[in-house]
Parts: C-alpha cells; sequence; structure tokens
C-alpha cells in the first residue's frame, strides 16, 4: 500500500550536474577528431564544416555551463512514476483563477528546452501583452528517454504509450478540464491523446501535422507525385523529409547510430542540427553571422543540445522513432479511431511542409481553428514565443467557456 | 613541364606508417567511450546490441594489435599513383608464374584492401595453395577514392564510373594490355561499370554481387512490391530477399546517401563508427551473420575470418580517418543497386549462400548475355573473399579460366 503511494507521488525535482560531467564535455568538445570537410559548397551532404567548427569554438569557448541548470532549476519541477518510469515536468500554474490546463509535448530533436519561453506568456498573460482569461496552467514534460525522464528500457513507449501516461498526469495533478499541444513527435503524442479521448480532454491543438492523409502519404513513400498545384509543392516538402534520411536510421537501427550519438558531443550535435532546410539556415545564421531568427539563439541551441548529452540519451530519443514506426505499420492494418474532440491546427511558414486546410480537415473532423501564422518555423514555440502563446489563446478561446461551466 | 607529368603518374612505393602516438589516442578514446542503454530488444533489430559493441571495445582497446596487420602489409608491395588528381594506393603482387593473368579486385563497403589480403597468396602463388601455375594472377588491390591510403576526393564525382576509368588507367599503366577485374558489393558496381566502359584489354569481369535483376521486376521492388507473377521459385526468392533488404536493412545506405556528412560522430568516436561499419547485412542477419561468427573466432587455420581481422578494417578506418569519405560513395552514386546494368563483355558470377541475396541463374544469363561462368558456391556471404579465402580464390580461378 505505501509501496503504490509512493510510486504516484509526485516529487520535486533539481537540477543537479557534476562538475566531473561538464569537464569531460568540455575535453571532449575541444579534442574532437574532425573529417575532411564536405565537397560541396552548400548543405547537400549534411551539415557544413564551418557551421560546425563554429558551434564546436563557442561551445567549448564561450557558452556558460551553468545556464542549463539555473534556468531549470529556475522553474517548478517534478517528477512521478507512471507505468513504471520516472517521468520529469514542469509545472507552472498561473496566478490567475480559471487558468486552462494545458500539456504541452515536445518533439525531437528538441526537449522541453523548446518551451521556456513560452512560460511566461501562457501562464502570466497580463504581462505578456494578453488579458487574465488567457491564462493557461502549464505542465510540461519530457518524452520518456528525453532529458530527465527515465529511459524506457521495453519496447512499447510509442506516442500512444506516452499519450496514455500524459493523461495519468493531467489526472494525478487533479486536472479535470484540460487541452494538449505538440507538434513533431509532440503532435503523434497529442494525436494519440485526441484518439484516445480521455476524460476532461477538451481539445487539442497541433502545429504539425502527424496524421497526414493515408493517401498522401502512401504516394509521398512510393515517390509517386500525382497532385496538383499547391498539394504537389507540400508533397515534395513531406517526401524530402523522408529523403533526408534521419528518419530511416532512426526508424531502423536507433541503436547503432546511438553510440556515436553518446560519445561524441560534435557527433550529437551535427546530427541534431540537420533536422530540416528552414531550422538549420536560422541556426546557421546564428552562429556563423550572429544573426538568430527569433529566440532561436545560439545558447538557447546549445541548451538543448547539452542537456541531450548531459543525460546521455541520444540513443534513447532515436528509439521513438523505431517506436513510432513500428506503431504506424501497426496502424495500416489497424488504424486508431478518429479523432472527434475538437482540433485546432496552426501552420507555420517555416516548417517542414504547410498543411492546406483540406488536409488538416481530412484529417480532423472536428477541425475548431485553422490559422496560418505570420512568421515561425518547425520549433514555433521556441523561435516565435509570442506568437506560438498567442496562436494558443486564440486556439484555445473556445473551449474555455466550455471547460468552467460543466 | 615534363617532369611534373613524370612525377604524377609515377607509381611510387608505399608503405603504412602509422605513429604509437595514433594507436595510444585510439585505445585512450576507446578506454573513455560514454556508453549508451542497452537496447529494449532482445535481438539486433533496434541496430549493433549493446553486449557485442562492449565485448569488441574491450578487445580492441587492451589486447588487439594493430602491429600484426601492419606487419602483414609492410610484407606486401605497395604503391601510390596519381590518376585523374588523386593519389591512389594499391597492393600489386606479380606472380613468379610466367603468362599469369592480371587481375584487379576491387573491395566494397565498410570493407577495404584488408578483405583481400588472403586471397593474394593463393591466386599469384597457386602451386603453393594447392592449384597449378596455369591457375596464376597477377594481382592489384587498390584502395577505392576516400578509403584506406588512398587520397580522399575534395570534389564530387568519384562514383562507380569514375573508379572504373581510374581501374582501367591503372591497369594500363602498370603495362597490362590484357586483363580481368573482381568485385563484390560497391567492387561489383566498379566493375560492372567497367564492363560497360569496355576499356581496351579488359577481357572480362566476375562479380560476387551480380547486378541481376530485370529492369521491370527492379521497378515493383523500388515501388515496394508485391512480387510480380510468372517468377520462377528461385526468383521469386531474390525478389523477397531484396524486397526485405529494401524495406529493413538499408538505412544505413539510405542515410550515407542522403547526409554522409553529418556523420561527424564516426569520426570523433571509435566505437561510434565500429558500430557503423558492423551495421551491413547478410544473409543471416544484420549485423552480418559470418561477422558476428567471426567475433566468436580468435584464430582459424583455415582462412576463416577471425576477430582480429574484422578489427584490422575497422582499424584501418580510424587510422585514415575515412568514415566521412568513404560514405560519400553513396551519395556520389544515382544509380541502381542490383538492377541489371547492360554489360556485355563476358562476365563470370559467383553466388555465396549466405550473401544478402542470390541471384538465380536465369537473372544471370538475361543480365549478362555474355555469361562465361555461372556458379552456387556451399559457403560464404557478402565479404566472400574475407570469409572463404580458399573458396573465392577457387571461383576466381574456374571463373577466368576460359579466358587464359
Amino acid at each position: 500500500m505505501s509501496r503504490v503511494e509512493t510510486a504516484t507521488d509526485i516529487r520535486t525535482f533539481t537540477v543537479d550536474i557534476p562538475d566531473e560531467a561538464i569537464e569531460d564535455l568540455h575535453r571532449r568538445i575541444t579534442t574532437t577528431r574532425w573529417p575532411t570537410g564536405e565537397l560541396v559548397d552548400d548543405t547537400s551532404q549534411g551539415v557544413q564544416s564551418k557551421l560546425l567548427q563554429e558551434l564546436a569554438r563557442y561551445w567549448g569557448a564561450e557558452y556558460d555551463f551553468t545556464r542549463l541548470e539555473s534556468r531549470l532549476n529556475d522553474l517548478p519541477q517534478f517528477t512521478t512514476e507512471i507505468d513504471g518510469l520516472d517521468i520529469h515536468f514542469i509545472h507552472v500554474k498561473s496566478r490567475h483563477d480559471d487558468a486552462l490546463p494545458l500539456i504541452i509535448t515536445h518533439g525531437w530533436p528538441g526537449s522541453i528546452i523548446e518551451m521556456l519561453e513560452v512560460i511566461g506568456p501562457l501562464t502570466d498573460p497580463t504581462a505578456h501583452g494578453g488579458s487574465a482569461e488567457d491564462a493557461f496552467d502549464l505542465v510540461i514534460p519530457s518524452i520518456p528517454g528525453y532529458g530527465f525522464s527515465e529511459m524506457p528500457s521495453e519496447v512499447g513507449w510509442d506516442s500512444a504509450g506516452i499519450a496514455r501516461a500524459w493523461a495519468e498526469l493531467m489526472q494525478r495533478l487533479g486536472y479535470t478540464r484540460y487541452v494538449a499541444q505538440g507538434g513533431d513527435q509532440g503532435a503523434g503524442v497529442t494525436d494519440a491523446m485526441g484518439r484516445q479521448a480521455p476524460d476532461g480532454l477538451l481539445g487539442v491543438h497541433f502545429n504539425f501535422l502527424d496524421a497526414a492523409p493515408k493517401e498522401l502519404l502512401m504516394a509521398a513513400l512510393n515517390l509517386r507525385l500525382a497532385f496538383s498545384g499547391e498539394e504537389r509543392e507540400e508533397l515534395s516538402k513531406v517526401i524530402a523529409i523522408f529523403m533526408r534520411g534521419y528518419i530511416a536510421e532512426m526508424g531502423e537501427h536507433p541503436q547503432t547510430i546511438g553510440y556515436s550519438l553518446v560519445d561524441s558531443p560534435i557527433g550529437l550535435a551535427a546530427w541534431m542540427l540537420d533536422h530540416d532546410a528552414d531550422s538549420y539556415d536560422k541556426i546557421s545564421r546564428a552562429f556563423l553571422e550572429g544573426q538568430p531568427s527569433g529566440n532561436l539563439t545560439r545558447d538557447h541551441v546549445l541548451d538543448n543540445i547539452t542537456l541531450y548529452w548531459l543525460t546521455g540519451t541520444g540513443a534513447s530519443t532515436s528509439r521513438l522513432y523505431w517506436e513510432t514506426g513500428r506503431a504506424s505499420k501497426a496502424a495500416l492494418k489497424d488504424p486508431p479511431p478518429h479523432v472527434r474532440i475538437p482540433v485546432a491546427y496552426t501552420v507555420f511558414p517555416g516548417e517542414l511542409f504547410q498543411a492546406p486546410r483540406h488536409w488538416v480537415k481530412h484529417a480532423y473532423h472536428n477541425l475548431i481553428y485553422y490559422n496560418e501564422a505570420a512568421k515561425g518555423g518547425h520549433f514555433a514555440a521556441w523561435e516565435e514565443p509570442e506568437v506560438f502563446a498567442q496562436e494558443m489563446r486564440a486556439a484555445f478561446e473556445s473551449l474555455r467557456d466550455e471547460g468552467s461551466s460543466s | 613541364m615534363s617532369t611534373t607529368v613524370e612525377a604524377a603518374t609515377a607509381i611510387r612505393p608505399f608503405e603504412v606508417e602509422i605513429t604509437e602516438e595514433a594507436l595510444a589516442d585510439l585505445r585512450r578514446r576507446i578506454a573513455a567511450t560514454q556508453w549508451p542503454e542497452k537496447e529494449t530488444v532482445g535481438d539486433s533489430s533496434q541496430g549493433v546490441p549493446l553486449a557485442l559493441v562492449q565485448e569488441l571495445a574491450r578487445y580492441w582497446a587492451t589486447d588487439y594489435d594493430w602491429r600484426k596487420v601492419e606487419a602483414q602489409l609492410h610484407a606486401l608491395p605497395q604503391f601510390m599513383t596519381e590518376i585523374d588528381g588523386l593519389d591512389i594506393h594499391f597492393i600489386h603482387v606479380k606472380s613468379p608464374h610466367e603468362h599469369a593473368l592480371p587481375l584487379i579486385v576491387n573491395h566494397g563497403w565498410p570493407g577495404s584492401i584488408i578483405e583481400q589480403l588472403k586471397i593474394i597468396g593463393r591466386l599469384t602463388d597457386p602451386t603453393a595453395h594447392g592449384g597449378t601455375a596455369a591457375d596464376a594472377f597477377d594481382v592489384v588491390i587498390p584502395s577505392m577514392p576516400g578509403y584506406g591510403f588512398s587520397g580522399k576526393p575534395t570534389s564530387t564525382g568519384w562514383g562507380p564510373e569514375r573508379m572504373g576509368r581510374a581501374w582501367a588507367e591503372l591497369m594500363n599503366r602498370l603495362g597490362y594490355t590484357n586483363y580481368v577485374a573482381q568485385g563484390g558489393d560497391w567492387g561489383a558496381f566498379v566493375v560492372d561499370q567497367m564492363g560497360l566502359q569496355a576499356p581496351a584489354g579488359l577481357l572480362a569481369i566476375h562479380t560476387n554481387y551480380a547486378g541481376a535483376v530485370p529492369a521491370d521486376v527492379y521497378e515493383v521492388l523500388l515501388a515496394g512490391g508485391p512480387a510480380p507473377s510468372g517468377l520462377s521459385a528461385e526468383e521469386r526468392r531474390a525478389f523477397e530477399q531484396l524486397d526485405t533488404t529494401f524495406k529493413q536493412k538499408v538505412a544505413y545506405a539510405k542515410y550515407m546517401a542522403a547526409r554522409p556528412q553529418t556523420l561527424y560522430g564516426i569520426a570523433d568516436s571509435p566505437v561510434g563508427l565500429a558500430a557503423w561499419l558492423l551495421d551491413h547485412d547478410d544473409g543471416g542477419g544484420q549485423p552480418a551473420a559470418e561477422v558476428v561468427a567471426a567475433l566468436e573466432r580468435t584464430t582459424s587455420a583455415t582462412g576463416e575470418l577471425t576477430r582480429d581481422e574484422i578489427l584490422d578494417n575497422i582499424t584501418l578506418f580510424w587510422l585514415t580517418n575515412t568514415g566521412v569519405s568513404a560514405s560519400r560513395l553513396y551519395w556520389e552514386y544515382k544509380g541502381g543497386f542490383w538492377d541489371a546494368k547492360g554489360v556485355s563483355i563476358p562476365v563470370a558470377v559467383s553466388v555465396f549462400p549466405r550473401e544478402a541475396y542470390q541471384p538465380p541463374r536465369s537473372w544471370a544469363e538475361r543480365a549478362y548475355p555474355n555469361l562465361i561462368y555461372f556458379n552456387e558456391v556451399e559457403k560464404g556471404g557478402h565479404f566472400a573473399a574475407w570469409e572463404q579465402p580458399q573458396l573465392f580464390s577457387a571461383e576466381v580461378r574456374a571463373a577466368f579460366k576460359s579466358l587464359r
């Protein structure tokens, strides 16, 4: 009895990074053995040497390794055991009554670091150009195998498994009415929550279309372009995602690439930077030209990479693709139920592809909100926290009454 | 002017020189490896398993001795010559027998000249290895550009087509006017290209990785199946082997074809490099079943693959820092992998039972209309020369017998 109570306890959490870990990281960065440079003067062979060498220089010489610990420890952090794993999460309550509880799920190669700058605007809107009615209580968990959440030691932690854990987490926090948000892999988790429709989940918001219409996806995978106009352009972007190779590698053999990612900080940094062309260009400008896009600064980018390094999660984060790949195959045979709860969607102009409204509507019939934001890319919350927060306010506005009256 | 040209095309003797410092740095890095957690499955379906890599790393950092293979290399005549702007490293062993047939053997990925060391004696000195003087070959074993001791390309374009032309130039420069060529894995793509280019003097090619899939069947494979009707049982089996390979076993290849430069980690982490190089399949599994078996084999009287040899190859990649430059070959190549290329010169095909796929004779006959030899060997897998040097050498002798 007491053991069960202990397991479901919510315990406060403080990041504590040993000095030796920092020293070891620093030593590894400065003793990196480099390959010869790419043979092209563009990004077509991968992360460019000049970017990575500048990142290494800054990381080794200027980056403040105490940043990560102090930024996180300024926030209320907790862990609680769910389904056998310790789940780490940030939980910030608004000082406003009737704040709407919101759980935000990060993706890969992201983490809770992506969400730190939206905490203020969402929980304290009156200090950020909003009104008290815009307030959210925020829950920002680390996906199992990411950051300070425990690494799974067994298979099964796919989007659906994580979604069930999040519903349990919200319930354990006492939230009976809440909403959920996600992009990238977080969109997969949030999509699964929508399908599971646990008690209390009022609606979901996506900034990435994980549930791309199946026929489009099949066309993309078979490299057949049978569409026209805008669709053709967006579909070619979907294909480009798969052609980058990292989904194949992490989806098939996360353990194999994992050895490099936990042993070489520069190998890890390169792997994480090579996600998509838009964010790569922005991060490249931050390092090489001193011109970050929005909040995607050198320090913020390195906070995220440093978190991956210090938690040794290069393999465990990659394994999520193995899990979701397996689940996607299973879903082709045994499709999950449709999402019937309200869905809100924001298209960011720098996202991997700009899902047309009818793709989103096709996937989610109960579409209550669709908007094209003026700026921001794949890491929307990270890059443009104010824009992202504004989208959250607008997306969920119509659900607030429902939340408080029932 | 003329001296510069002479210097460039000169054939210079080459010796491997690895400093003690480089070996100490390697051991230090292995010992300092930060490890990932164990995979969450009980098999290799998430990649190369932790226990396998850790055991290999333990041996690598403690008891493995690079100097042994270095001594083997020292005992071989090695050379360097510049071709098409790049230094090409090669082993060149002439037979003591007259009328030996010149043969150029091309390794693949994740291989190197290390794969070929055990066939040199058997091919150049057959009378000492159960053959006759009439079986003798002069053997040329080059390192592909970006591999081993060959130069690393600094501009694009070094795909199999260009390598094929470089090998023809190399044989020409060595004074060979009639010769044959052999290859497996990437080496097979290179010799297929040589077959298409049909340079003067090239009599025939031998492949142990035949590009034999008919165009219509290959198209179905690319589209993801299902198997076309009308295939024989053997053809259907080959189709299914390749279908599985395409769908489940070539993520490493897709990655290197897309983003070779991003693999900074394999230049910086010996264990990361080792795992990456081990993640190649054969018909028995991925990592290759024959390689996994070799990791348990400390010595072999018959020449079967051993743990030391696996590490010789990985260590060569490490010491030459060629993990990324070798990967770029996948980026360079835009052609098909197992499709018939239209080679019309004489071709010999050996099929090894543990290779990723066994091309049926029917396909080989269509792919290579001038098929002079086709044989299904009793043992051996993807790294045939390395795994079964005796059988492999016998295949090469038999393959080219009719051309002497």
